[in-house]
């Protein structure tokens, strides 16, 4: 595993969540990845912006990936960022789906208004990176970085 | 696949329009039963369909294709739809989706009955 940005190798995450293809078990991640991103320093605009967007790569693997079979895996890392300038999180989503060319992975025009097809626009519209890549022999990886703003960073002080 | 259904849709007359007060999180799981409750206020035929989402903290986009979904049937029954009340959170997941101008969307539930 390499970091999406500057292709350094990878330690472990701080977190790794291993959840069935089911919508009962969004809300969990979700609240999960809330819960983290408001530890890291995100309001709670940002912590949920982060959340909804782990929720519709899930839904997204759920319904389309997976086209709603239960039981098949999914994984969830997530790394706190560190690095001086640059702190904030990044999240790694992995599937057993079959194989998508990234390049078709694109949110629709939103001049069409029309239910669905949201997911990927609302994605990519949150995250600083979102970036679709091919796993070994079989499915799905999606990386995404969010950093933490000044103006979504939460108040420190009284 | 049994879909979970923790989420509880109250429904009130007020006139010729007909109130859905949601409670919960709207996501993949719940939006069904949203889509249902709709479905059945509009089979009424109200004035007016009014969806009042104070008790909505987290609404996915399976929750707004929902939605979007309601706005074309009430437009074609001549219903008029709108929502009001929205949480900081739902309220943005609109903007991303650049659907606030889409929908009528009032502050509260008096400028919903009135808009």
């Amino acid at each position: 595993m390499t970091d999406a940005c500057t292709s350094k190798p990878r330690l472990d995450p701080a977190i790794e969540l291993r959840l069935m293809s089911h919508p009962t078990y969004l809300a969990g991640a979700r609240e999960l990845v809330s819960g983290i991103a408001r530890r890291l320093g995100f309001d709670d605009v940002g912590s949920g912006k982060i959340a909804l967007a782990v929720d519709e790569a899930l839904a997204n693997i759920i319904n389309h990936g997976y086209q709603r079979e239960p039981g098949r895996p999914i994984w969830i890392k997530l790394w706190p960022e560190a690095g001086p300038g640059a702190p904030g999180v990044s999240i790694v989503i992995e599937d057993e789906a079959r194989h998508v060319d990234p390049a078709k992975i694109c949110g629709r025009d939103l001049e069409d208004v029309k239910p669905g097809g949201l997911g990927v626009h609302i994605i990519k519209q949150v995250m600083d990176v979102a970036d679709y890549s091919q796993r070994d022999p079989v499915g799905m990886r999606l990386t995404m970085v969010k950093h933490l703003q000044d103006t979504e960073a939460i108040k420190q002080d009284g | 696949m049994d879909e979970p259904t923790d989420i509880t849709i109250t429904s009130e007359r007020r006139g010729d329009a007909c109130v859905l007060f949601p409670v919960g999180d709207i996501d993949l799981s719940r939006s069904p039963v949203l889509r249902e409750s709709m479905k059945t206020a509009l089979d009424d035929k109200p004035g007016r369909l009014v969806i009042e989402l104070s008790g909505v903290s987290y609404m996915d986009s399976s929750g707004v294709a929902t939605l979007v979904e309601a706005m074309q049937i009430s437009r074609k029954a001549g219903v008029g739809l709108v929502l009001c009340s929205l949480t900081d959170r739902v309220r943005s997941i609109f903007e991303i989706a650049r659907l606030e101008q889409v929908f009528t969307i009032a502050e509260d539930l008096d400028g919903a009955m009135n808009t």
